[in-house]
């Protein structure tokens, strides 16, 4: 269907508040960071050890792992996941999600609002979109 | 300043703590060449901030963690005993393939004459920590199978992703445990496999939720490693 501008404007307007409201809750670093500052601590505390400083799944523990770990930087392989199959696999772990048992289930460490927050990191990290 | 803050409330917590004898000279080497690196009293902020600005391991539980003896041993010769450092973000970088440990980043352990070693681990002995941290006989001593217990470290929990069985295999963002079962008390083992985060808190190592019966194995097969591998 052809919308003309007029139509168009409100629809606009209401996808930028929408995503201006999700960023006021989550308080990110700045406009151009979509992401919190303690969503990036904690995947520099957790997640770096097997996904990697450059976030492309090559971490310091990842040489000798059977399974490697996923490239948080390939905006296809991520961009396929949504958002619920993000937060299921951080909190519970690979297993559960029927995924290696090398991802460890981190609900006891962070809590569901932080993993929220880091899927919501995982996704500039990939840059693939908001995963609705 | 945020650093002087520290110093003096470490500093603070040192003079109070009535677990110090004054009259070992453990206590002095102490205060002058361990307390900038590692907490000798618990921190009263325990944050995710204060992990990542802390240069060592905690050591105000000192006496419910180590056995004595290794201590001695290894004041006088330390050998790195987690791969990448503490905190091991900080002292990783790219490479073509995958990261590597940044040597240039990491410094030597503060080496103890023998006498010096002794005085040491008398007044960490000491340092017991909090009651509920460590759960008491909880370890029930029985042999493990090296080849089930191996099985279980490698494949079904994944423990070699992040920790070395044998030197130079495995991961690296956690401590070694080839010397673990001589440098650990067996329901220390026990009780942090259980709940890392409890003995210390934000710990990059994650709650397994292990069954009694793995806690069980798990904890046997790193103390057998110790005999089998670390020599």
């Amino acid at each position: 269907m052809k919308m003309n501008f007029r139509q168009r404007m409100p629809a606009l307007l209401q996808a930028g508040l929408l995503v201006a409201s999700g960023f006021l809750f989550s308080m990110p670093a700045s406009a151009d960071e979509p992401y919190t500052q303690n969503a990036l601590r904690n995947y520099n505390t957790y997640c770096v050890q097997c996904h990697g400083i450059n976030r492309n799944g090559k971490g310091i523990n990842s040489r000798d792992m059977s399974v490697q770990p996923r490239d948080h930087s390939d905006a296809k392989g991520m961009g396929d996941i949504p958002n619920e199959e993000i937060f299921h696999v951080i909190k519970d772990g690979g297993l559960a999600g029927n995924k290696s048992v090398l991802m460890p289930a981190w609900g006891n460490v962070m809590n569901d609002d932080e993993i929220k927050e880091l899927g919501a990191y995982l996704r500039f990290v990939c840059k693939c979109g908001s995963g609705q | 300043m945020k650093l002087s803050i520290l110093a003096i409330l470490l500093g603070t917590a040192f003079v109070s703590s009535p677990a110090l004898a004054a009259d070992n000279p453990g206590t002095g080497i102490l205060k002058a060449q361990c307390i900038s690196c590692h907490a000798i009293a618990k921190p009263e902020n325990a944050s995710l901030d204060r992990l990542w600005e802390r240069k060592g391991p905690d050591l105000y539980y000192a006496g419910s963690k180590f056995n004595k003896p290794w201590l001695v041993k290894w004041l006088q010769e330390p050998a790195r005993i987690r791969p990448a450092g503490e905190l091991y973000t900080r002292h990783v970088k790219g490479s073509d393939k995958e990261d590597v440990v940044d040597e240039s980043t990491l410094t030597a352990h503060v080496k103890l004459s023998k006498a010096d070693a002794e005085a040491v681990a008398d007044v960490l002995m000491a340092l017991s920590g909090p009651a509920d941290l460590v759960s008491k006989g909880a370890f029930k001593g029985d042999k493990v199978s090296m080849s089930m217990g191996a099985m279980f470290f490698n494949k079904l929990r994944g423990c070699a992703a992040c920790h070395q069985a044998k030197p130079g295999t495995g991961g690296s963002s956690g401590p070694e445990l080839y010397t673990a079962g001589e440098r650990l008390q067996a329901d220390y083992i026990y009780s942090y496999i259980k709940n890392p985060q409890a003995i210390d808190p934000h710990i990059w190592m994650p709650t397994l939720n292990l069954a009694e019966p793995d806690l069980q194995r798990l904890t046997g097969y790193i103390l057998q490693l110790s005999a089998s591998e670390g020599k």
